[in-house]
């Protein structure tokens, strides 16, 4: 039951000032309450107490309500994304071919759950549906770079290379 | 209009609108129900209702299956009855049943539901993930192993109270009731009204339990243990015991009291008696000086709160006096101590309150007038029960014991504190007094009697026109603040109770189950015993209670002087949501 973020909230006034645009924009709407969190989400990347303490005062929303809809829809996140976000395919394609394995390996290895980030903020780790690479399976991607076929042992190379 | 409509073959004829349950209920064929609280929760989630509907495909949930004219519904079907058991079975399956140590074991819903089932066996295994239990509230403990997801504590702390501090999160299988980011309801804005308290159906809600400590005081010699005892408490105490909604037990629960070992039995109402004075005086005060108006009542800590959070800018508003029974405890330590020559140090008050805020009051650090904190220990009329169970007491069988001396003679006017518009009643009994210099005769404000959520009246006092407005339930409160702060409505004298119908129904009031409650208005019932110990009273105005008057001469001096300010004010401060 803990309060799970860690990373301390680094919003900017020029975010805030986006936000407070988006809600004076729903404010009087009914049912805005979704449309200004996926943009509140698309603004600072995910939605830590912070942002959403700012959408409940905003659209007079009582805060337990908002984190109930957070919570509920798998698209929105409370968690940052990394400096680095590895997102692993759990597609059909990639998990016959291992892909289950290669994430335990990467948790261990860095000690993140999946849908989490590190304490320093470095790394994130997601687990998707299928991306379409099936060709390639098993794949992961780190950001914007794509690696496939992989095998358990080319895993620790790969975090090498962002660990540095 | 009305729909005539065959429940079990049986014909049965009600109003369009009426539901399938509440037609069956009508006829006294009974629907299990566990998620649906009449006006409260009428959401149709859990699926225990289900009945047979002629021509429709699938069993319909009957807490919000309106009639129709010539439906034909079947509620006892082997079809029916299966579905129950299966939904009844997946409930139980990851619930942590330990009935032997639970709060509400033998007062439960989803117990007695197992029993009239018939569940002699769980088929399924459920995942069971264990969650913490959040006790750090002074007030309310959840124990989210327990819940049922039924949501009807979400609906009154939204609907009802519009406080709002818990909602479902998560989905699936890990759904749980809980607050924001998993923070403990004390770092909410949630204002310990308990209403959430007695509207579970089970053990997952509970009042904080500090019978240990009250145990462990008496048990100590050199603790002079006091306990005074609220109005709401001596009528509804009985319903612990098995005795009818509305059983005036006053008599008995003395000699409970007694036989627990207190070394002295008091009574609230002889400190409300004080409140009125004090708060009656500040009015007059500021409706002749002009001093900031509306003045609002102070004595019930749920709407105190919901106030600090949400309506700073009526701080001022409040009236300054304290709750009576904390102006009890200050009496008690200071006046009290002298008179009796106990040093105030070994003096320890336990107030026995029909509700759940009183405790996080108590811990308030401003309420220590006297360098010591006013009130030691706030147990709540179901601790009392409980109590008075584990002394080995035969409550119903008590001989009526009287209150000890000095603080046990009471007027009408703090009797009636535990009901909505009781405050309100009470000071106008003694201003109405002071302002025409007589001794009124007339004096049943009925106006502001019933248990609608918001009562209004216009009234002549001494030529002086004085508007008076009188809520209960948090909802009905912000409404009427919103109506003042827009400018649409004046008064010059507002009551607030933070519990719908007041203290009678306060949140630490024994629990009624949904269909009792379906079946007996539980706030009108317990109301009228309060106005019925009223009518028996000697004095029925605070300001002629003898005791009162002797101790303002003796020692207090003038309603609102230097000492009363000192020991029997308070001030308030903005508090920050979340
Ligand atoms: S909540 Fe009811 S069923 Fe559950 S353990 Fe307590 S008494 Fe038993
Ligand atoms: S005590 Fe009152 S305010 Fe707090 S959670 Fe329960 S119903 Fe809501
Ligand atoms: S805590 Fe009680 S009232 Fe609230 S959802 Fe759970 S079982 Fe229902
Ligand atoms: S669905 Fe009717 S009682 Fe729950």
């Amino acid at each position: 039951m803990a309060v799970k973020n860690t990373i301390p909230f680094r919003g900017t006034p020029q975010q805030e000032q986006e936000l407070q645009d988006v809600i004076a924009r729903y404010k009087d709407c009914a049912g805005a309450t979704i449309p200004v969190l996926h943009e509140a989400q698309r603004i600072y990347g995910y939605l830590p107490i912070e942002v959403q303490k700012m959408v409940s005062e905003g659209l007079n929303v009582p805060l337990a309500e908002i984190y109930g809809v957070v919570t509920f829809y798998t698209q929105f996140t409370t968690e940052p994304k990394g400096a680095y976000h590895i997102a692993v395919c759990l597609g059909t394609a990639c998990y016959v071919k291992g892909s289950g394995d290669i994430i335990d390996r990467i948790k261990t290895r860095l000690g993140v759950d999946v849908g989490s980030c590190s304490n320093d903020g470095k790394f994130s780790l997601e687990a998707t549906r299928c991306i379409g690479a099936c060709g390639l399976a098993p794949v992961l991607t780190v950001n914007e770079d794509v690696y496939g076929r992989l095998v358990l042992d080319d895993i620790d190379g790969i975090l090498d290379k962002y660990l540095k | 209009m009305a729909v005539n409509l065959k429940i079990n073959n049986m014909d049965v004829t009600v109003p369009e609108g009426t539901t399938i349950l509440e037609a069956a209920r009508s006829i006294n064929v009974d629907i299990p129900t566990l998620c649906y609280l009449k006006e409260i929760n009428e959401i149709g989630s859990c699926r225990m209702c289900v009945v047979e509907i002629k021509g429709a495909r699938a069993l319909q949930a009957s807490c919000v299956y309106p009639v129709a004219e010539g439906m034909e519904v079947f509620t006892n079907t082997k079809a029916v009855r299966d579905s129950r058991k299966v939904t009844l079975e997946l409930i139980l399956s990851n619930h942590d049943r330990k009935c032997l140590t639970c709060v509400r074991n033998q007062n439960c819903e989803l117990q007695k539901m197992s029993t009239d089932l018939g569940v002699d066996d769980i088929r399924f295994l459920g995942e069971n993930p264990y969650y913490d239990v959040d006790n750090l509230s002074p007030s309310i403990v959840r124990d989210p192993n327990k819940c049922i997801l039924c949501r009807r504590c979400v609906s009154v702390c939204k609907n009802v109270q519009t406080v709002s501090v818990i909602d479902a999160v998560e989905r699936g299988i890990n759904t749980i009731v809980g607050s924001p980011f998993g923070v403990s309801l004390s770092e909410t804005p949630c204002v310990n009204c308990g209403q959430c308290i007695v509207v579970c159906p089970v053990g997952a809600l509970r009042e904080k339990d500090d019978t240990d400590r009250v145990w462990e005081a008496i048990a100590d010699p050199a603790k002079h243990v006091i306990v005074q005892t609220a109005p709401a408490v001596r009528i509804a105490l009985g319903e612990e015991f098995g005795m009818p909604i509305g059983t005036r037990v006053t008599g008995k629960m003395v000699s409970a009291l007694k036989l627990m070992g207190f070394d002295g039995v008091f009574d609230t109402d002889t400190a409300a008696d004080f409140t009125i004075m004090e708060e009656g005086t500040e009015f007059l005060q500021r409706l002749e000086k002009g001093g900031k108006l509306p003045l609002i009542t102070s004595c019930s800590p749920g709407w105190v709160k919901f106030c600090e959070h949400n309506f700073p800018d009526f701080l001022d508003n409040l009236s300054s006096a304290k709750s009576p029974h904390e102006m009890f405890g200050a009496i008690t330590k200071s006046y009290y101590a002298e008179k009796q020559g106990i040093d105030p140090a070994s003096i320890y008050v336990v107030s026995v309150m029909p509700c759940t805020a009183k405790k996080f009051e108590a811990a308030r650090e401003e309420l220590s007038g006297t360098g010591y904190p006013d009130v030691d220990a706030v147990i709540t009329t179901r601790e009392l029960g409980r109590m008075i169970k584990q002394s080995g007491i035969e409550f119903t069988k008590l001989e009526d014991g009287q209150f000890d001396t000095p603080f046990g003679a009471a007027s009408g006017a703090g009797v009636i504190f535990g009901a909505t518009g009781g405050v309100m009643e009470a000071a106008l009994r003694t201003v109405a007094d002071i302002l025409t210099g007589q001794d009124l005769q007339a004096i049943d404000y009925e106006a502001v009697r019933g248990i609608e959520g918001i009562k209004e009246a216009t009234l002549e006092i001494a030529g002086k026109k004085v508007r008076v407005a009188v809520a209960s339930g948090l909802g009905n409160a912000r409404k009427l603040l919103e109506s003042i702060r827009s400018g649409e409505k004046e008064y010059e004298f507002i009551e607030i109770m933070g519990c719908p119908g007041g203290c009678v129904a306060g949140g630490g009031q024994p629990i009624v189950d949904a269909k009792t409650q379906m079946e007996i208005n539980v706030r009108a019932a317990r109301a009228s015993a309060i106005y019925a110990e009223d009518k028996a009273m000697t004095f029925r105005k605070s300001h002629k209670n003898p005791i009162v008057s002797k101790i303002y001469q003796e020692y207090l001096g003038e309603p609102c002087g230097h000492l009363s300010h000192k020991l029997l004010h308070t001030h308030y401060m903005q508090r920050a949501n979340y």
